[in-house]
């Protein structure tokens, strides 16, 4: 199965060749792209059925042995994350392709969503901490590029602080991989976690808070979270759903990875949940002073990641696997929200909330894709943002957290608020003019990621088993280690 | 020698840091590149040996040779951020040739927002 | 668009001068295996000659030179690149894995062919494409395109 890896890696830059040989013409360009995203997205399946049942698969490049080459790996947490990220990347695709022509999706968007494919799958795979650099510099390049696909003046303001912000990460995260390898004078992740264990405990200290300062600027924690919500709402709706489905979780999937892998502890740790909680109610509360649907959204991100990092900073079996299955809820929820705000848009040419009203009786059909996403995401049963809140809320009493339990719940009402203000002033009220009319196909593409989301919830029996061994491997680095550097 | 080079690099971060909070956009870029370069020397300063050339050849000495990673890390870094410059550089010039200033603009919405949050108060 | 200015010793200079330059960038590719150089180098120095050529005559004048699409030959750059990275997949071999033949050629003498000297084609033309690409989008009035990735 090794080969796999690198095929994940190496397929979708193949396709942004060929669309890019392809030039201006677009069937056979839509044909490339489908075909490997779908490829994608089918391998990912086959690889996380085949880590799940046989453990975990890595890949060296250029034929040089662990700690020397570069090494990707497949473990059962990269290989949810990566599979479900690759069906968004599919279903946002689609929708895209309906809507192209008419959001001015230019000719080469084609190209960068290839590019894009390719940066998360190296990202989610890689092994190695400077290569983790360039998957993640592959796929910022790629949304800087798709940020600014229309090219307004509002789109290119809310990009440049996206590209400064991110530029200035990449540099942070340059100086830490200079001091990790000052330190430990290796790359390779599996190596680090070994070599770590023997450093001055200040040391990698330090060293486990600056990769939180860089992941954190990528995952958009707080305090670092603030250009999220003002770069994404301004792309177009596939650019945005997308980008609010994959690339802040590609963040979280590091932090998780490295905090775990890099610097093992087994207690819950108080820095973390204290990002968690903020990070929660910073976002919500961010969200409520929004009249914009996409802007109230982008906020939810931000809210919704410290769910993921309170998982995370509870540091047991049981909260890495919550937020294991958080992250595959929110992949799903937040992708088709923003795909649904897209439809919105698409009817009123605008999402502010004083120019929408009155949906529910002109589209009734939008408003049932809506309902169900946005109870999702306040964590009302049976939806899938339930599942992932209540494993989360028992593993933090399970531990005696109170104070978090306590916030999350707390920003659930609120995010509940949120959505009913969408509710309230696009769904119901007097009826406004409409300037449009959505078509079937993005519809049908919303309805596909809303049965995605419902099947994470119809199937919480088995995806919890699943994230509690995915978490079980990430809670024992010697799995991992032995994985890539053998017996050893 | 590493005195030296560690000087260079808080220099670089220093100045790169004032000017990335000017408001003029070229100014930014400049302070970014100027970032960048003090990010890339800082890894070869974490390199492990130093020495001549790492190319493995008949009568080179392998002790004797440089680390050759972070030179290579180093290259790559200077590619990307070859590449992102550019792209910020067509950017600005973009903004320029849409609103006529060098100018970092402010959100709209957030004015809108904060203009509201003063009214109701 | 070109540039504003009128100076025959610059325009005589360019002429002169990016010839050798192409030349230059490809001994830096083909050294690339044993010296310093390789395909990003090179395509870098050929992307200099694109810049002068520019500075010479606009975009006009590069359009004459290369009167390819920057899209056309980043693509088939990025085609030569990822086939070469995956080729030894196919044999068996792992990603990226290169391998070599030696080869005598007359009045040369014996010449070292290696597979990795594809990817750094792939990686020259990747970079000319891209430089190509930045001098018409930058240097017409209206950017018209994002440039890629590296």
């Amino acid at each position: 199965m090794s080969w796999l890896l690198p095929v994940l890696v190496a397929g979708p830059l193949l396709g942004a060749a060929i669309t890019l040989v392809f030039g201006r013409r677009l069937m056979p360009q839509r044909i490339t792209t489908l075909s490997i995203v779908a490829g994608t997205a089918a391998g990912a399946l086959a690889l996380l059925a085949h880590v799940d049942g046989e453990g975990m698969v890595t890949a060296q490049m250029g034929g040089w042995p662990a700690p020397l080459g570069i090494t990707l790996v497949a473990d059962r947490f990269s290989a949810i994350v990566l599979s479900v990220s690759a069906l968004m990347l599919v279903a946002v695709l689609v929708y895209a392709m309906a809507q192209l022509g008419r959001d001015a999706i230019d000719w080469w968007f084609h190209t960068k969503y290839l590019t894009l494919t390719a940066g998360v799958t190296l990202s989610l795979l890689t092994g190695d901490l400077f290569n983790l650099f360039v998957g993640f510099e592959v796929m910022l390049v790629s949304s800087y590029v798709l940020l600014t696909v229309r090219s307004t003046q509002r789109e290119i303001r809310s990009t440049m602080s996206y590209v400064v912000i991110n530029l200035l990460a990449s540099a942070l995260f340059l100086v830490t991989i200079a001091f990790t390898y000052g330190i430990s004078a290796t790359m390779n992740l599996a190596d680090l976690s070994v070599r770590l264990a023997e450093v001055d405990p200040a040391a990698s200290r330090t060293l486990s808070l600056l990769m939180l300062v860089v992941f954190g600027i990528k995952a958009a924690l707080f305090p670092l979270f603030m250009w999220l919500p003002d770069s994404y709402p301004t792309a177009p709706t596939p650019v945005t759903a997308i980008f609010a489905g994959l690339l802040t979780k590609v963040g979280v999937f590091v932090i998780i990875r490295t905090q775990t892998l890099l610097f093992p502890a087994d207690e819950p740790s108080g820095l973390l949940l204290f990002v968690a909680g903020t990070t929660m109610t910073v976002g919500v509360l961010g969200a409520i002073a929004q009249n914009d649907v996409k802007r109230i959204l982008s906020f939810h991100i931000v809210s919704q990641i410290g769910y993921m990092i309170m998982g995370l900073g509870l540091l047991s079996i049981a909260g890495l696997a919550a937020a294991v299955l958080y992250i595959t809820h929110h992949i799903i929820v937040k992708t088709g929200l923003f795909l649904v705000a897209g439809v919105v848009e698409a009817e009123y040419g605008s999402g502010g909330l004083d120019r929408t009203g009155g949906l529910l009786h002109r589209r009734p059909v939008v408003a049932a894709l809506f309902l169900p996403f946005a109870l999702s995401l306040a964590g009302i049963p049976p939806f899938s943002g339930f599942v992932a809140k209540l494993a989360l809320v028992q593993e933090g009493l399970a531990l005696g957290q109170g104070a978090i339990v306590a916030v999350s719940l707390a920003v659930s009402v609120l995010t509940l608020f949120s959505m009913t203000k969408i509710w309230g002033a696009t769904f119901w009220g007097e009826e406004k003019e409409a300037s449009g009319r959505a078509g079937r196909p993005e519809l049908a593409t919303t309805g596909v990621v809303l049965a995605l989301s419902l099947a994470v919830a119809a199937t919480a029996g088995p995806l919890g088993e699943l994230s509690l061994r995915a978490a079980a491997d990430l809670m024992d680095p010697a799995v991992y280690v032995s994985a890539v550097l053998g017996g050893s | 020698m590493s005195l030296v080079t560690l000087t260079v690099v808080s220099i670089l971060f220093g100045a790169g840091t004032f000017l990335l909070l000017q408001r003029s956009l070229a100014k930014v870029i400049i302070g970014l590149g100027l970032i960048s370069h003090g990010a890339n020397l800082f890894i070869m300063l974490s390199s492990t040996s130093s020495g001549v050339a790492p190319v493995l050849a008949d009568g080179v000495d392998a002790s004797a040779v440089a680390d050759p990673l972070p030179q290579a890390m180093v290259l790559t870094a200077i590619v990307i951020t070859f590449g992102v410059t550019a792209f910020l550089l067509a950017l600005a010039l973009r903004s320029f040739l849409l609103t006529g200033s060098d100018e970092v603009e402010d959100d709209l919405e957030d004015r809108r927002i904060a203009r509201h949050e003063v009214e109701h108060s | 668009m070109k540039p504003q200015r009128d100076s025959a010793i610059l325009d005589a200079g360019i002429t002169v001068a990016s010839g050798p330059i192409l030349v230059f960038s490809l001994f830096l590719l083909a050294a690339g295996h044993n010296q310093p150089g390789g395909g990003f180098a090179g395509g870098l120095v050929a992307g200099v000659a694109v810049l002068l050529a520019w500075a010479g005559g606009g975009t006009e004048l590069v359009r004459r030179i290369v009167p390819l699409r920057s899209s056309a030959l980043m693509g088939a750059g990025l085609l030569v690149a990822t086939l070469t990275a995956l080729a030894p997949l196919v044999l068996g071999m792992g990603f990226l894995e290169s391998g070599y033949v030696e080869v005598a050629v007359p009045a040369i003498g014996d010449v070292k062919l290696v597979s990795a000297v594809l990817f750094d084609i792939g990686v020259y033309l990747l970079v000319v494409g891209m430089s190509l690409g930045l001098v018409r989008a930058l240097g017409e009035s209206e950017p018209s395109e994002g440039e890629g990735s590296t």
